[in-house]
């Protein structure tokens, strides 16, 4: 497999030469990922948290239906994205559809179930030990969820992480609602499956080494930053 | 804490806001052969220069981009189906439909070519051969512009295909180059046009193996998206794209292009 050594070296120097179009691309994949990541962590924490300590009817079910979504295939949700923002549905007024804003939301909706569900899981975990301090010291429900999201934050940095790895890794749905459009919506991933369908597999590995080696500096840095906050 | 949960969300809200398509940018519905044989790369940075509009293209099936455009996701459709484009003219959704250029579909296939199609002389007998040799075809199977051609050719040869499907005949359901990847992979024969040919790198040992018959002729049309279906169509914007491919400078630009020496698209438009 020549290809496969070929990768490497295509790797190397597409990063040593500095290419603009690939900064480019790296670019809007960390913009979107990471602001999907964002948004998904604002909505999903707080829901995840008040899925663990409150108590309501059809909890359970909310917390399966939750399990459930974290498997929901990307182009299944591009599908329904592109229906939905398309001139001929029901929101093609926001013009958002082939726009990095569609991407974003798409990697939104894929990564709120995942930081969600994580989130219950920790922050169950923990209620345990801290419902009854709480309780007699007789703080509100909002302030304790505020107590657990923040004494938990070295897990949740982890649930976070886990988001970003989903949201910068798939193609399904942004390829859909994105349309891999130059210099505008084309990204990581879906920069990857061009190459491979224009049969340029050494280039599409390289790019997908790339992509890993930004995974890695990031992780690094965030996990360098837990070192400092857990002490 | 209050104004930092504010501070967060605007800042989010500019993130996500900050991406719509700029006031002079088209969209253009496309078929995959002529963005992955890099033309509109070689294409759009002139019309930009000459017209200050910036085309946007989504590549994909010349099916699929009928299907966008008839949900008015597009301004400009550029594919090579012309049964199918009338039909979409016919249905209202387009204005008119030009024809751009044209090249050829080729068979290829692994060299030693188990079918022996090589030196015959129709597209009938080539397929026929393959048919009754039962040599694997892979079919894009993905109601593209190349796989409704390719439907056409085994009615020709009378040769009902889709029966022996996941037997001899394999539909990949995939686009042009993923579908070659699996022909290659598998040792399949397959139905492609020549630009995206020339320009596919992963070969290995396939080659074209036949060629030249009329029944070949590969036909590309752009059509401007009807505003009376689709008000949110930038006409002026989309014709000034089309009247320039079509114009002498257009044309002879896309005569120019070549991949590794050879010309692949020849302008025909009237």
């Amino acid at each position: 497999m020549t290809d496969f050594s070929q990768a490497f070296g295509v790797a190397f120097q597409l990063l040593i030469r500095g290419d603009d179009a690939l900064y480019e691309i790296i670019f809007l994949s960390l913009r979107v990922s990471l602001t999907a990541t964002l948004i998904a962590c604002v909505i999903g924490l707080p829901l995840g948290a008040a899925l663990a300590t409150l108590s309501f009817r059809g909890k359970w079910l909310l917390t399966v239906v939750t399990n459930t979504l974290m498997g929901m295939p990307p182009v299944v949700l591009g599908l329904i994205l592109y229906m939905a923002l398309s001139n001929a549905g029901p929101f093609g007024w926001l013009q958002l559809l082939y726009t990095p804003g569609a991407m974003i939301l798409a990697q939104t909706l894929l990564i709120i179930p995942i930081v969600t569900a994580l989130t219950r899981q920790i922050i169950d975990d923990n209620w345990l030990d801290y419902r009854e301090q709480l309780h007699s010291l007789c703080v509100p429900r909002f302030a304790a969820i505020q107590t657990l999201l923040w004494d938990t934050r070295a897990s949740l940095l982890t649930v976070a992480m886990a988001g970003f790895a989903r949201a910068i890794s798939e193609v399904g749905a942004v390829i859909v609602v994105g349309g891999n459009i130059n210099h505008l919506t084309r990204v990581m991933t879906t920069a990857i499956a061009l190459e491979t369908s224009k049969g340029e597999l050494a280039l599409a590995l390289a790019l997908g080494m790339v992509l890993l080696l930004i995974s890695l500096m990031i992780n690094a840095s965030v996990l360098s930053a837990k070192g400092h906050t857990s002490r | 804490m209050i104004s930092n949960v504010a501070r967060l969300l605007a800042s989010i809200l500019l993130l996500v806001t900050t991406s719509t398509h700029g006031s002079d940018a088209i969209l253009v519905q496309s078929t995959t052969s002529t963005a992955n044989s890099g033309l509109y790369d070689f294409l759009l940075p002139v019309f930009r220069q000459h017209s200050g509009i910036t085309v946007n293209v989504v590549a994909v099936g010349t099916g699929q981009a009928i299907r966008n455009a008839r949900n008015c996701d597009a301004d400009v459709l550029l594919v090579h189906a012309k049964e199918a484009e009338e039909q979409f003219v016919s249905d209202g959704y387009g204005v008119h439909r030009h024809d751009l250029m044209y090249n050829d579909f080729v068979i290829v296939g692994p060299s030693d070519d188990p079918g022996a199609i090589k030196g015959l002389s129709t597209s009938v007998a080539a397929f026929t051969a393959i048919a009754s040799t039962r040599s694997l075809f892979a079919s894009r199977g993905d109601n593209s512009g190349t796989h409704k051609k390719e439907l056409s050719l085994w009615q020709n040869a009378s040769i009902d295909a889709a029966a022996d499907s996941g037997k001899w005949y394999r539909e990949t359901g995939s686009g042009m180059g993923a579908t070659m990847n699996t022909a290659v992979g598998m040792g399949a024969y397959t139905l492609t046009d020549r630009a995206t040919w020339i320009s596919f790198k992963n070969r290995q040992n396939h080659a074209v193996l036949f060629e030249g018959d009329s029944d070949l002729f590969n036909q590309y049309g752009v059509i401007l998206v009807n505003q009376e279906k689709c008000p949110a169509v930038k006409s002026a914007q989309g014709q000034k794209f089309i009247d320039w491919l079509i114009s002498s400078d257009g044309q002879q630009l896309i005569a120019s292009y070549q991949v590794n020496g050879q010309q692949l698209f020849y302008p025909n438009a009237r």
